[in-house]
């Protein structure tokens, strides 16, 4: 039945989802030059899943998690800087496959998302408090 | 056996039961905006006050059972019978139905309605204090 504390669990896995897809977007931002990774090959832009998961056993209410991290497929950028040290023997340069102007896009909802669900908390945690003192 | 006083706050515990309810559905759809494939969903708040209610209207749907051995077999879930899929306002490529302005209208309305209900309440009480006391 309803149970107002499910809204502080759906809420919060969602704020917990929301800030990991805001730390995969800083690494892309951070990385969108990085010629070279740990496995010696151009950075790869990463993006998170999400997948809605009921907060109860066979319950209703769902609430957000991240299944994975997966890297973009998209085609690596090439540009040509012959003075370059990872340039081929044409002297083109591997570039990441991070599209900056998505990323924003992606930051500024991610960060509306988490205000969202930053008020909701609040606003449940307000009808909670209400709630103790009926009959006062 | 329930008193008439206990009477007097049959409804708007129930209620208050079923805008709880609501709340925690418009909460998965908020959580959810993001979320490719995720349908939004809402409570019709009619039938599932009837159920809370312990009306024939909407009640919990059960099997017969022709011996006292069998197993109930009963839907409990208030949250899943009066669930209903939101009509899609404007649809979005990854198949999410979720609209923010819908769904933020939805959550301050319930909340404002779920307060309504607790001054109602507290009224009710009031009201009877002032019966047992005889005033």
């Amino acid at each position: 039945m309803g149970n107002m504390f499910n809204v502080f669990g759906i809420a919060g896995s969602a704020l917990t989802a929301q800030s990991v897809r805001l730390n995969t977007v800083s690494s892309n931002l951070a990385n969108a030059d990085s010629v070279t990774s740990a496995n010696g090959q151009p950075y790869r832009a990463k993006q998170v899943v999400f997948e809605a998961r009921p907060v109860s056993e066979g319950g209703d209410a769902s609430g957000v998690r991240v299944t994975q991290i997966v890297e973009s497929a998209a085609p690596m950028r090439t540009t040509y800087d012959p003075t370059n040290p990872a340039a081929n023997a044409d002297g083109y340069v591997q570039m990441p496959n991070v599209n900056v102007v998505e990323e924003m896009v992606n930051m500024i909802s991610a960060s509306r998302s988490y205000q969202t669900n930053a008020e909701m908390m609040n606003t449940a945690k307000q009808l909670m408090l209400k709630t103790l003192t009926i009959g006062q | 056996m329930p008193t008439p006083l206990d009477r007097l706050l049959d409804l708007p515990q129930a209620a208050l039961g079923v805008r709880a309810t609501r709340q925690q559905a418009i909460a998965s759809n908020i959580a959810n905006a993001d979320t490719p494939n995720y349908k939004a969903r809402d409570l019709d708040f009619r039938s599932a006050l009837d159920s809370a209610m312990g009306g024939k209207v909407g009640g919990p749907v059960e099997l017969a059972r022709t011996s006292s051995q069998h197993l109930e077999a009963k839907a409990d879930g208030l949250m899943g019978q009066a669930l209903k899929y939101r009509t899609e306002t404007q649809s979005s490529v990854d198949g999410n139905t979720v609209d923010m302005d819908v769904e933020r209208a939805a959550f301050a309305e319930n909340s404002v309605q779920y307060e309504a209900l607790l001054t109602f309440i507290s009224g009710r009480l009031r009201t009877m204090q002032n019966a047992i006391q005889g005033q």
